[in-house]
C-alpha cells in the first residue's frame, strides 16, 4: 500500500514537473499583463525544438559529448519558445493586436510546428521509422546517483532528471525576484495599471517584451521535459496533449503565486493520472476522472470571485494594451 | 521674480484634426503658484502632459533653468525635477504607500520609508506607508502622490484638478501645503475650473481657451468675472436663478432603507427623507458615499434590504411602494433617472448608437407592429438638438463621437422630454464647461417650476447650495443633515461631510 502510494506521490511529480514550467512561464508573463493563450503551442514548440537540436547533434556527431547532448537541445527550446513568445510580443504589445485572438492563434500554430517537424523530420534526413534519442534522453533522464540508496524515499522524491528539479529552483528564484526586488515591483506595478509605472519612469513595453519572452522560454522548457525525460527522446503527435491548458488553468488556482504553483502543478499532476491508480475503473469513468482538474480550477474561480480578496485577484490590466498617448 | 523655473515656446500638439494646443507659450517663477484656467477642452491637461513626458509636442521648445530640454517620456520629466500629479491618480491599487512611491527607483522599501516621513514631516502630511492603496480614501491618495512627486526631488509641481474630489476642510489643508511648497521655491501649477480657488491661492493666472494662451494677469489685479469672460470669450452671467418653491406636496418618501452592495459593504444605512414637488433637493457627499447607490435604490436599480420607498401621485394623492417594483414600472410612473457616470456613456446611452436610435431606447416599447418607427424619435431628436444646443454634425451621428457636454445633454433632454414626476440627476455636469454647465440648471430649475420634484446630486457645493432649496448631506451611508439651501454655508456642509467618521470612503463612481 505505502509503496503504491508513494508511487503515486512520484508519478504525480512527473506529471507536474511539465505544468510547472507552464505555469511559472504564464505567471511572469501574465504579471506584466499580458494574457499569452499561446503557452500550450508555445510548450509543443519548446519539446520539437529540443528534438530537433537533439537529433541533429546526436546524428551527426560520432561521439555525442555528454554536455553537448543536454545544452544543444536546451538550447533550441529556450530559442524556439522565446521566438514564438517574440511573436506574441510583437503582434500585441507593438501592434496591440487582441491578446487572445494572437494567444489561440499561436497554439494552434504552435502544435501545427510541433507535429509537422515531428512526423517529417527523419525524411528531411532520408531516414524512416520514428524519433527515438535515446543517447540525449538518458542524460536528461539521469537521476542523482545515491537516490537508489535511499530506498523509498530515494525512490519517490529523487529520482527526477535535473530538469525537475530546474522547475522547482526556477518557481522559487520567479517568486522571489516578482515579489522582493525592484523588478519584479516594476513588473508588477506595469501588469497592475501600466499608465502609473510609465508615469513612474518604468519602461512599460521592455518588461512586457521581456517578461513574456522569458515567460515563453521557461513554458517551453516544459516540453523540452516531456520529450526528453518523460518519453525518453520520443515524439508522438499531439502526444502532450493539453498539458498546455492546465498549465494556465494553475496560474488561476494558485492564486498567480510561483511557489503555491509548485505545490499546484503536482495536485493537477496527480489529478491527471489518479484514475490509472484508482483499481476498477471503467474507460468512460477514467475519462470522467481526467476532467477533476478542471473542475477543481472552475471551483476556485467561483471561490475567488466570491471572497472578493484584493490580493488574490488576477492583474487588473490583464489582456488589455497600453498605449501611452491614448485619449 | 526673474528666476524662471519653466518656459514653454510655441508648444503645439495635434491629435488627428483636433488641434489640442496652438502655439502655446507659458512662464512659471520659482516660489509661485500658477493658475491654469480653462475650460474643458481647451487643452490644459495636454499642455501639462507634454511638461510631464505623457505626450510629445509636436512643435516648440521647453526651457527649465533657461536651458532647452526635450522630455520623450515620464523618467526624462522626473530627471528635470517636474512632477505631475494627475487627475486620476497614477497609483497602484494592490501596492502599499511606500512601494507606489518607489516604484520605479532603485530604492528599498526601508530607506524609503524614513525619507517618505521625513517629508510627511516638513510639510505635515499624516499618512501610514505601509497602508495599501485600495484602503484609502482619496484624500489618502492623493496625498500618497504628492509625496511620491516630493521624493523624486520635483522642484516643478503641476497639479490637475487636485480639489475636484476633497471636502472643503481638504483643500484648506492642501492649499496649506502648496503654499508652504512655494515658500520653499518651488514653482507650482494647478490645473482647475474653480474661479474661487484660482483667487484664494495663486499669484498668477494664464487662462486657455481652445488650444490658445489668451493671457496671463496677476490674481491680485483680477476678479472672477474678468477670468470667466478670458475663459469663454464672451460675457455670461454666473448667477443661477433660484425661485421659491410653488405649492410644494411631498412626492416622494424614502424611509428606513439599508442597503448592501455586490461587494457586501453596507452602502446605505438606515437613510429616510423626502422630495416634494417643485424644489431641488441636492445631496451632497464625498464621492462613493452612498449617493449613487440612493438614486439606484429608488430608481429599481438596486435592490435594497428593508425600508420602504413610496411615491405619491400627484393627481390621485395615493402612494404606491416602489420597492418591489421592477425599473420599468417604476419609469412607467413617471421617475426618471440620469445618471452621468465617469465614462459618461457607461449608463443610460448607447455609444454606437446614433442619437435617435438613443431616443428610441426609451420608446421602442410603444411600437404596435414588428417594424422601428423612427419618425417621433427623429423630430425629438432634432428639437433636443435644437433646444438645447446640441454639437452635432447631425441627429444620425453615434453618440460616442460627441464631446462630453453634448452627450449629456443629449441624456439629460431624452429624459426630461419624457415629462417626468421625480427628475433625478446624477452629477449632470461632470466634466461640463461653464456654458453647458448653467444650461443644465436652468433646464434643473425649469423642471422644478413644472412641478418636478428634482433630486440633484453634485460636486461643487457652490453650485448645490445656489441651485437647491434643501440639502440632503450624506456621509459613508448615512444621512448626517439635512438643511436650507439659502442660509447653509459651505463649511457647515462640509463637516457634515466628514462627520460619521467611518474612514471609508471607496471611490466607485
Amino acid at each position: 500500500m505505502l509503496e503504491t502510494i508513494c508511487l503515486f506521490i512520484n508519478a504525480a511529480i512527473i506529471q507536474g514537473i511539465p505544468l510547472l514550467f507552464g505555469a511559472t512561464g504564464e505567471i511572469i508573463t501574465e504579471k506584466s499583463g499580458n494574457l499569452n493563450l499561446g503557452i500550450p503551442g508555445i510548450m509543443y514548440v519548446g519539446g520539437i525544438s529540443g528534438i530537433i537540436g537533439g537529433y541533429i547533434y546526436e546524428h551527426t556527431a560520432a561521439n555525442p559529448n555528454a554536455a553537448l547532448c543536454v545544452l544543444i537541445p536546451l538550447l533550441s527550446t529556450l530559442l524556439g519558445s522565446a521566438l514564438m513568445a517574440l511573436i506574441y510580443s510583437f503582434l500585441t504589445i507593438t501592434l496591440r493586436a487582441n491578446q487572445n485572438v494572437t494567444g489561440l492563434t499561436l497554439t494552434t500554430l504552435g502544435i501545427g510546428i510541433g507535429n509537422f517537424f515531428g512526423g517529417s523530420l527523419l525524411s528531411f534526413f532520408g531516414e524512416s521509422g520514428s524519433i527515438s534519442l535515446l543517447t540525449t534522453a538518458s542524460y536528461y533522464k539521469a537521476s542523482l546517483p545515491f537516490a537508489d540508496k535511499l530506498g523509498l524515499f530515494g525512490k519517490t522524491f529523487l529520482s527526477f532528471g535535473f530538469l525537475a528539479y530546474s522547475a522547482i529552483i526556477i518557481a522559487i528564484v520567479t517568486s522571489f525576484v516578482l515579489n522582493r526586488t525592484h523588478i519584479g515591483l516594476n513588473l508588477r506595478a506595469v501588469g497592475e495599471n501600466p499608465a502609473t509605472a510609465d508615469a513612474a519612469g518604468v519602461n512599460v513595453t521592455k518588461y512586457k517584451y521581456l517578461s513574456t519572452i522569458v515567460g515563453g522560454a521557461i513554458a517551453g522548457l516544459g516540453g523540452l521535459y516531456f520529450v526528453m525525460d518523460y518519453t525518453g527522446g520520443a515524439w508522438t503527435n499531439d502526444g502532450f496533449g493539453d498539458r498546455g491548458w492546465l498549465a494556465i488553468a494553475i496560474v488561476i488556482f494558485a492564486l498567480w503565486r510561483p511557489k503555491l504553483s509548485i505545490l499546484c502543478s503536482f495536485l493537477f499532476g496527480g489529478l491527471y493520472i489518479v484514475c490509472v491508480y484508482i483499481p476498477g475503473l471503467t474507460s468512460s469513468s477514467k475519462e470522467l476522472i481526467k476532467m477533476l482538474p478542471y473542475v477543481v480550477t472552475i471551483v476556485v474561480l467561483v471561490v475567488i470571485s466570491a471572497r472578493k480578496n484584493r490580493s488574490n485577484q488576477p492583474p487588473a490590466h490583464l489582456g488589455l494594451p497600453y498605449f501611452r498617448e491614448d485619449r | 521674480m526673474s528666476n524662471v523655473a519653466l518656459r514653454l515656446d510655441n508648444i503645439t500638439k495635434v491629435f488627428g484634426k483636433i488641434i489640442a494646443n496652438d502655439s502655446v507659450n507659458l512662464t512659471v517663477y520659482k516660489g509661485e503658484i500658477l493658475s491654469l484656467l480653462g475650460e474643458n477642452g481647451s487643452g490644459k491637461t495636454t499642455l501639462m502632459n507634454m511638461i510631464s513626458g505623457i505626450y510629445f509636442p509636436d512643435e516648440g521648445h521647453i526651457y527649465i533653468d533657461d536651458k532647452e530640454v526635450v522630455i520623450r517620456s515620464p523618467k526624462d520629466a522626473f530627471d528635470y525635477h517636474v512632477g505631475m500629479i494627475h487627475q486620476h491618480f497614477k497609483l497602484v491599487d494592490v501596492f502599499s504607500a511606500t512601494e507606489n512611491i518607489i516604484l520605479g527607483l532603485k530604492e528599498t522599501s526601508r530607506d524609503a520609508s524614513a525619507r517618505v516621513r521625513e517629508i510627511s514631516e516638513k510639510y505635515g502630511f499624516d499618512i501610514d506607508p505601509d497602508k495599501k492603496i485600495y484602503d484609502m480614501s482619496v484624500s489618502e491618495k492623493q496625498t500618497v502622490e504628492i509625496i511620491k512627486v516630493l521624493y523624486r526631488g520635483a522642484d516643478i509641481l503641476i497639479l490637475d484638478e487636485p480639489t475636484a474630489v476633497l471636502t472643503p476642510q481638504e483643500t484648506k489643508k492642501l492649499f496649506d501645503v502648496l503654499r508652504k511648497m512655494r515658500d520653499d521655491g518651488k514653482a507650482i501649477i494647478i490645473i482647475t475650473h474653480k474661479l474661487h480657488e484660482v483667487m484664494a491661492l495663486s499669484d498668477r493666472v494664464t487662462v486657455l481657451r481652445r488650444g490658445e494662451n489668451v493671457g496671463t494677469v496677476k490674481t491680485s489685479e483680477t476678479n472672477e468675472a474678468e477670468l470667466t469672460e478670458m475663459m469663454v470669450g464672451k460675457k455670461i452671467s454666473l448667477n443661477i436663478e433660484r425661485s421659491e418653491p410653488i405649492n410644494p406636496v411631498t412626492r416622494l418618501t424614502v424611509s428606513h432603507i439599508n442597503c448592501i452592495n455586490r461587494e457586501g459593504v453596507k452602502v446605505l444605512d438606515d437613510v429616510s427623507f423626502e422630495a416634494r414637488s417643485g424644489e431641488i433637493l441636492g445631496i451632497a457627499g464625498i464621492a462613493g458615499s452612498g449617493q449613487r447607490e440612493l438614486l439606484e435604490a429608488i430608481a429599481g436599480l438596486q435592490h435594497i434590504e428593508d425600508g420602504s420607498i413610496s411615491y405619491i401621485d400627484p393627481d390621485t394623492g395615493s402612494s404606491t411602494e416602489l420597492k418591489d417594483k421592477t425599473p420599468l414600472e417604476i419609469r412607467e410612473l413617471g421617475v426618471r433617472f440620469s445618471f452621468v457616470p465617469e465614462d459618461r456613456l457607461g449608463m443610460g446611452l448607447v455609444g454606437n448608437m446614433d442619437i435617435v436610435d438613443n431616443m428610441m431606447l426609451r420608446s421602442y416599447r410603444k411600437g404596435k407592429s414588428m417594424f422601428l418607427h423612427r419618425k417621433e424619435p427623429a423630430s425629438l431628436a432634432d428639437e433636443i438638438i435644437k433646444n438645447l444646443e446640441v454639437v452635432t454634425p447631425s441627429a444620425n451621428t453615434p453618440v460616442r463621437n460627441l464631446s462630453g457636454g453634448n452627450v449629456q445633454k443629449v441624456l439629460v433632454g431624452r429624459e426630461i422630454a419624457s415629462s417626468p414626476k421625480v427628475f433625478m440627476a446624477a452629477y449632470p455636469v461632470r466634466g461640463l464647461d461653464i456654458n453647458s454647465s448653467y444650461m443644465i440648471y436652468n433646464l434643473l430649475n425649469r423642471q422644478k417650476e413644472s412641478g418636478v420634484a428634482v433630486i440633484f446630486v453634485g460636486e461643487d457645493l457652490d453650485v448645490l447650495l445656489e441651485l437647491c432649496d434643501r440639502i440632503l448631506v450624506i456621509g459613508s451611508g448615512h444621512i448626517t443633515g439635512v438643511v436650507d439651501g439659502r442660509t447653509a454655508t459651505k463649511e457647515e456642509i462640509g463637516l457634515l461631510m466628514t462627520k460619521t467618521d467611518g474612514g471609508h470612503s471607496d471611490d466607485k463612481n
